[in-house]
């Protein structure tokens, strides 16, 4: 329990960020007023965000200890308890995820126009799970959130998504279900090899045999990298993007493909040290494959939405490639990564949900030069778009440069291997930006196209203002993750040493 | 005071009987046997304490038999109402349907309180009998012929199991030269590894199968959960369970350890039966023969559960199937709510539910996410205690397998969710529940989140329960 610091300033702070969304939906079951419904989603979406605020000033990030820890049992014979807690690593994704669920609500205010109420409950569900997900200490309160998180996003993509909504929304749900099922035996092996407890950080630095660390490993890899999504496990995330509606994307973009790296950092490393020693260099090789395909595949795009789809599969590819070169600037950039990711693509898929609101299409060749009739839209979008490249000065920028500085650091070749991954990034990007601006001689006619309103701004502003606040200031964000960051190294490059040791006095 | 739930049930069945002379329309009818099944529910909560033997100690009545009897009065009053007005049944034998159904979950409340094997054989008797003949009372005026297919596959398939369990049961008492199930136990404690015990004891054993569906004593499941009109199967498929496992629970929780070989063909069992059910699943068009299939999968996670032999693995075990049965009954009020003249539901019939009736589409949903195992439901938490508890007996490769059948039978309860809140209902007419009818799903749906949520006090009041009988 030496891990855990609890808050006296703020000691039910996290609980009641989860449980405050989940109570605002139950109070909406009642409610026939759709108004109602959507002031009523945003009014407790950001007071949740505005709660979560504390949680940055009274942060210590001079510690790797779990912080704001809340303790109660749960299910007592089988030891399982509801602690929560947060650190380094899971900080700033929940604060992606407060501060990113009223913009989800206001993006959503005319676009869903049936059964919004419904539509408001799920959401609200959602922000309660994903949060628990990146608070939970305990395993099974873990699987519990991961899994039933589930049923919300189901419902978003197969109520309210486009015309394949069916088949993304299965495809959705079986992928990441089935992903899961091994994840439920390895957290029952873990309990019972770990003195009957599913307390997270008690399972992490163990000496488990290299067989079972290899097992557990490709449990969690398969849940994982399914969530992330990681090449070849990513044919779900095309189509359950293209589907959702323009919240679903986001939330979907912004927060659910977190959880896969979380993951990782979270279990894979400190669970299974020695396997992830063992197995890094095939997932790097395979973050490249990532990286490369999803690159080639948003070149090749027509329909927006596909394109930011596949363009995520890239991204996330550095994401894996940072968090497994294993050396702080990779690790760090990654989680930097995982942020930016969150706030550029979410954003992504708030400007396409806006054309798509107006002209109903998705296509490219739709939306063909609309930069003369909406001017303030294009600004954003090129922000946007050149931020997701990676351009300097925007958020991409300072986290893909510390993930490639952090490759160099772990082998040139693989470093090598992922540039022309950045340089295609360019391409489809500007390929897009530019058809959208300007399009060609045959563009179709835009000239009733109205442009940004001030709620669509007001959801738009605060990601372009931290598009630079992280591309141009970065340090702040990297001082919260740094020591945990260092502290899982050293603990990893501990473990690791010792078991090379073991493995050369064997040998020789 | 120790018989008094069964007494209630014995005059219950009489006051239907009376009814049954005379001319009362189909809800006088109803409202009599709903109010008779409150009357027997309430008669088993005041029995709840009652101890003692009865009949020269062939009768046990304890906390373990209490128990189910509560559950099965409860799930019988649950199936009572969401009957509604028997849709499915010809009016003029309304009465006579009560009836029957009174007098088999008498015999299932005599099953889980005998403890000798001719008793043990009446009670089972006793309650497959009545529903033998509930099966062929389904309504024919719409030509729908297939249930007396069903009486017929029932009552062949139920008398082989009991021959088999007849045949077990002269074995045991050949081999101990005893009825008694407690002198037949501490015979038999010592003697697992030889043949003639293993062969007996899974003999006896089969009648039980056949009652949960448990491979290979399942055949008889997918034809008369299709051909029985909708609240047949809804009985059929929850209250026996019951009854069924307690029974299992009390002759499996005294093998013991040398009994390897038994363990080892009951866990085949329990595997098979969950591919089964599961694969079967994926392709059906009927909703009732789809959950039919379903409990037989589930019936191996019981199956599964009570193999560990442990105490927590029992009350897992109990935990898990009062979970099913609740989760089964919030899946039929649907069933028998859709169901607009008694036929039987397609899973296309419930397109658009979610437009046509919120609270029905709602309570599917939850009740198939819960049999699916998604959590915060029920169904989660007990598949997750008994895999837990599989697990710690070492039986890896069992549990693996048991969590791959998760993830395939998602398939087929996300297809029907599919279908009630993705698609659009077309010329489909409103499903208008009664007021009963939304009560007791809205009930339904509080023990399922509830029960997922906190299983803490439900699993320590099973382990108090069990160990009662150990």
């Amino acid at each position: 329990m030496d891990q855990l610091l609890f808050n006296q300033q703020y000691p039910h702070i996290l609980s009641t960020l989860i449980f405050l969304p989940l109570a605002g939906a139950m109070l909406l079951l009642f409610v026939r007023n759709e108004s109602f419904a959507r002031y009523w989603a945003l009014g407790v979406t950001i007071v949740t965000a505005i709660i979560s605020i504390p949680l940055l000033s009274a942060f210590d990030s001079g510690t790797s200890k779990f912080q704001f820890v809340e303790k109660v049992t749960w299910i007592k014979s089988l030891n399982i308890d509801y602690v929560i807690g947060i650190d380094g690593i899971s900080i700033l994704l929940i604060m992606l995820t407060t501060l990113i669920m009223p913009l989800c609500v206001l993006a959503s205010w005319t676009y869903i126009k049936t059964r919004v109420q419904a539509f408001m409950v799920c959401l609200m569900i959602m922000e309660t799970a994903m949060l628990g997900v990146f608070c939970a200490l305990d395993f099974v309160l873990f699987y519990v959130l991961w899994e039933a998180m589930l049923i919300p996003m189901y419902m978003l993509i197969g109520i309210w998504g486009g015309p394949r909504k069916i088949y993304a929304s299965v495809k959705f749900f079986l992928y990441t279900l089935a992903g899961s099922v091994m994840l439920l035996v390895a957290i029952i092996w873990l309990y019972i090899n770990n003195g009957y407890s599913f307390f997270i950080p008690d399972m992490m630095w163990q000496n488990y045999s290299s067989t079972a660390q290899i097992f557990l490993f490709l449990a969690f890899f398969l849940a994982f990298a399914i969530k992330v999504p990681m090449f070849p496990f990513h044919t779900w995330l095309p189509a359950a993007h293209v589907e959702a509606p323009t919240a679903g994307s986001v939330i979907l973009a912004s927060v659910l493909l977190k959880m896969g790296t979380y993951g990782f950092l979270r279990f894979a490393i400190p669970i299974t040290p020695e396997a992830t020693m063992l197995l890094a260099e095939p997932i790097l090789w395979l973050s490249i494959a990532g990286i490369m395909y999803g690159g080639f595949t948003a070149l090749a795009q027509n329909d927006m939405k596909k394109l930011i789809a596949y363009s995520s599969v890239g991204h996330m590819g550095f994401v894996t490639l940072g968090i497994f070169v294993l050396n702080t600037r990779g690790v760090e950039g990654a989680i930097l990564q995982m942020i930016n990711h969150g706030i550029t693509t979410g954003a992504l898929f708030l400007c396409i949900g806006m054309i798509y609101e107006r002209t109903h299409s998705r296509e490219l060749s739709d939306a063909m030069g609309l930069g003369k009739y909406m001017p303030i839209y294009a600004t954003f979008l090129a922000f946007f778009s050149l931020s997701s490249f990676g351009f300097p000065g925007t958020n991409s920028f300072v986290g893909e440069l510390l993930i490639i500085a952090g490759t160099f650091e772990h082998s040139t070749v693989l470093a090598l291997a992922c540039i022309p991954g950045a340089v295609l990034a360019a391409a489809y990007m500007l390929r897009m930006l530019q058809k959208i601006i300007w399009g060609d001689t045959n563009n179709p006619d835009q000239s009733k196209m109205v442009d940004l309103n001030v709620r669509e701004i007001v959801t738009l502003a605060p990601f372009l203002f931290f598009v630079f606040w992280i591309g141009l200031g970065a340090q702040p964000f990297l001082d919260i993750i740094h020591v945990s960051v260092e502290n899982l190294l050293n603990n990893y490059h501990g473990f690791t040493n010792q078991a090379v040791a073991i493995t050369e006095l064997i040998i020789h | 005071m120790q018989f008094l739930p069964e007494l209630a049930l014995l005059g219950a069945g009489l006051v239907i009987f009376m009814v049954s002379l005379g001319k009362t329309n189909a809800t006088t009818t109803r409202n009599i046997a709903i109010g008779l099944g409150a009357a027997v529910f309430g008669a088993t909560l005041l029995s709840y304490c009652a101890e003692g033997k009865l009949f020269y100690g062939a009768y046990q009545v304890d906390l373990y038999s209490q128990v189910f009897k509560t559950l099965i009065a409860g799930s019988m009053l649950v199936v009572l109402i969401l009957g509604q007005n028997l849709k499915g049944v010809s009016e003029k034998v309304h009465p006579e349907y009560y009836l029957f159904l009174f007098m088999s979950v008498l015999g299932l409340m005599m099953l889980v309180s005998s403890v000798e094997l001719i008793s043990i054989f009446v009670a089972l008797e006793l309650s497959s009998f009545a529903v033998y003949i509930m099966v062929p009372m389904r309504d024919d005026e719409g030509k729908i012929r297939f249930q007396m297919e069903a009486g017929i596959k029932y009552l062949l398939f139920g008398v082989t199991a009991t021959g088999f369990m007849l045949f077990g049961m002269s074995y045991m008492y050949g081999l101990t030269g005893s009825t008694d199930l407690a002198t037949i136990i501490t015979q038999y404690s010592t003697m697992w590894t030889h043949p003639a015990y293993v062969i007996s004891m899974m003999m006896v054993l089969a009648g039980f199968f056949y009652k949960l569906a448990i491979f290979p004593f399942h055949f008889w499941v997918p034809d008369v959960y299709e051909g029985a009109s909708n609240e047949t199967t809804a009985f059929i498929a929850t209250v026996p369970k019951l009854a069924g496992t307690a029974m299992l629970i009390r002759l499996i929780s005294h093998i013991t350890g040398d009994g390897q070989v038994i363990t080892n063909v009951l866990l085949t069992c329990a595997v098979a039966s969950m591919f089964y059910g599961n694969l079967s699943a994926l392709v059906q068009k009927d909703v009732k023969r789809m959950l039919g299939f379903s409990g037989i999968a589930h019936a191996g996670f019981v199956l599964l559960g009570i193999l560990t032999f442990q105490i927590t693995g029992f009350a897992n075990a109990m935990y898990y199937i009062i979970g099913y049965v609740v989760m089964n009954l919030a899946c039929f009020l649907v069933i028998c709510n859709v169901s607009s003249k008694g036929e039987n539901v397609m899973i296309e019939d419930l397109s658009g539910l979610h437009k046509r009736s919120p609270l029905m589409a709602f309570t599917l949903a939850v009740g198939l996410f819960g049999l699916a195992g998604i959590p915060p439901f029920v169904g989660f938490m007990g598949k997750f205690m008994l895999l837990t508890g599989a697990l710690k007996e070492g039986y890896m490769v069992v549990v693996i397998l048991a969590a791959i059948n998760t993830a395939i039978a998602i398939y087929y309860y996300l297809s029907v969710i599919r279908v009630t809140y993705c698609s659009e209902p077309e010329e489909r007419g409103l499903v208008s529940p009664t007021m009963m009818t939304s009560v007791t799903s809205v009930f339904l749906l509080i023990i399922i989140v509830v029960m997922g949520v906190s299983p803490q006090r439900f699993v320590d009041f099973a382990s108090t329960a069990v160990q009662t009988i150990m």
